[in-house]
């Protein structure tokens, strides 16, 4: 399955109607430790790119964004209790999963070369 | 925008892979391995911080009749030769200018160690009330090496031709390290034991090697900043600054009014009618931290805002210090932090948060 990257550093991988979203390994790395991650209510209705639940560090909150429309229908409550999880492997550990409604606008996520270039310019 | 600075140390932060910020003009090393890694080490074992962005002065007269003394709030005559004691330049408000440490070197010397945004501003300050003596800002020849940490004084006798057991909290002595004149301080701003390293620029690179050989774990402003705020000591920029007297910032306690200092009679007039403003600490109950520029809320009304606010790893929650308007805030009422992303409870501590076990 490909995996895709927003401007705002999250990743999505889609399975069917499924996505599955984190946070880059740069963007983690950027924060430092993790001490914190507010996790998005499941049932909620999100539209792309609206900030949906929030994480900090030792030294800065930043809000997490989805970049892909739909309905949370699960979390990884795992993270409440270790958010180091994400220091550990943020590509690995998801935040949430979505029930997607219009599949088209993961395609016009970027694919790993593209995020790797993205970042690059930063 | 201008360059920023650079310390003596710049190479070996690049070297240990450091992530860099501009602070204050400068370019400083945040953190190396993790803000978490190196408190750490700082709380159990033992750490070292690059200060040498730190200004370090060095007054040389008599020090009743050049005035020196009525510059800050410590007393330098009262202060035996050896000792060092944190006090504050202040303006005819009462505002601090800055904080500072002030070394007695002997009869009619002084070292001021000052923050580094303050260098200019403090140096004329103080030069300009003085009548006579010399004062030099010695500032870019002078580097600076805090070790902290449970472990400190083992590493550090190593390299001192002295007893570092003779050396009180707040002491110093005029000595050597690795051949070159130092100044050895015991104190910090960690709240460990410690001892504050002020080197030449040449020494400094070589003796910063020599104590990561010595398992001594390199930390940046990051953890310096959680540290002392787990102390619940003042940052200046944040809780101290030009329109905020130490009596409002909590810190009234270090001024003694026994003599003549610039901003005494903005102090005693606190001191009798009261102050518009007070510091108040707090801890969260989650792992949420406070983040400076916060409102605090109480009772539907904004009573304060954050000057500075973690997550504490020593607390395993958020802590902060704000600033609130004293006939607004009620300290028996309920309290919260409100931002765009929502509001988070607050809990009055005192301090210092971190209390050692």
């Amino acid at each position: 399955m490909s995996k895709r990257y927003s401007n705002e550093h999250e990743w999505t991988v889609l399975d069917e109607q499924i996505a599955t979203i984190g946070l880059s390994a740069y963007a983690v790395e950027k924060l430092g430790d993790i001490t914190f991650v507010e996790l998005p209510e499941i049932g909620t209705l999100v539209g792309k790119d609206e900030s949906i639940a929030f994480i900090e560090s030792v030294k800065a909150a930043s809000d997490i964004y989805t970049p892909i429309s739909g309905e949370v229908i699960e979390v990884n409550e795992l993270l409440e209790n270790k958010p180091e999880l994400l220091n550990e492997d943020a590509e690995v550990n998801w935040i949430f999963k979505l029930k997607v409604s219009d599949g088209v606008e993961f395609e016009t996520l970027m694919d790993e070369p593209g995020y790797k270039a993205y970042i690059e310019t930063l | 925008m201008s360059k920023l600075k650079r310390t003596t140390l710049f190479e070996e932060h690049e070297k240990l892979g450091a992530k860099n910020i501009g602070f204050c003009g400068w370019e400083m090393p945040i953190q190396y391995e993790g803000i978490l890694k190196e408190h750490e080490a700082c709380r159990n074992g033992v750490a070292i911080f690059d200060t040498s962005h730190m200004g370090e002065f060095f007054f040389n007269g008599d020090l009743l009749s050049s005035g020196i003394n009525k510059t800050t709030t410590v007393d330098v005559l009262k202060l035996p030769i050896g000792k060092c004691k944190y006090g504050f330049l202040l303006n005819e408000n009462g505002g601090v200018i800055d904080d500072l440490i002030i070394y007695k070197l002997n009869d009619n010397s002084l070292m001021f160690v000052v923050n580094s945004s303050r260098i200019d501003i403090d140096f004329n300050t103080i030069n300009n009330q003085l009548k006579s003596g010399t004062f030099t800002d010695k500032s870019n020849e002078t580097s600076k090496i805090d070790i902290q940490g449970p472990n400190a004084k083992v590493i550090l006798k190593e390299f001192v031709p002295f007893n570092l057991d003779e050396l009180g909290f707040f002491n110093f002595k005029e000595s050597e390290i690795m051949g070159s004149s130092a100044i050895v301080s015991r104190t910090g701003y960690t709240g460990e034991l410690g001892y504050e390293l002020y080197i030449n620029n040449e020494t400094a690179p070589k003796l910063w090697r020599k104590l990561i050989e010595c398992k001594a774990v390199p930390a940046g402003l990051g953890a310096r900043d959680v540290l002392r705020l787990e102390m619940g000591y003042s940052l200046y920029g944040q809780e101290l600054n030009e329109n905020t007297t130490p009596i409002e910032a909590g810190v009234g306690f270090f001024v003694k009014y026994d003599k003549e200092f610039t901003g005494k009679e903005a102090l005693l007039r606190q001191k009798k009618e009261g102050t518009l403003r007070e510091s108040i600490s707090f801890k969260t109950d989650s792992k949420r931290a406070p983040r400076n520029g916060m409102e605090i809320w109480q009772n539907d009304k904004r009573v304060g805002v954050v000057t500075s606010g973690t997550f504490s790893p020593s607390i395993n929650s958020g802590i902060g210090i704000g600033l609130v308007e004293t006939r607004l805030y009620n300290k028996d009422e309920v309290l919260e932090l409100k931002n765009t992303r929502g509001s988070i409870s607050i809990f009055l501590e005192k301090l210092p948060f971190y209390k050692k076990g």
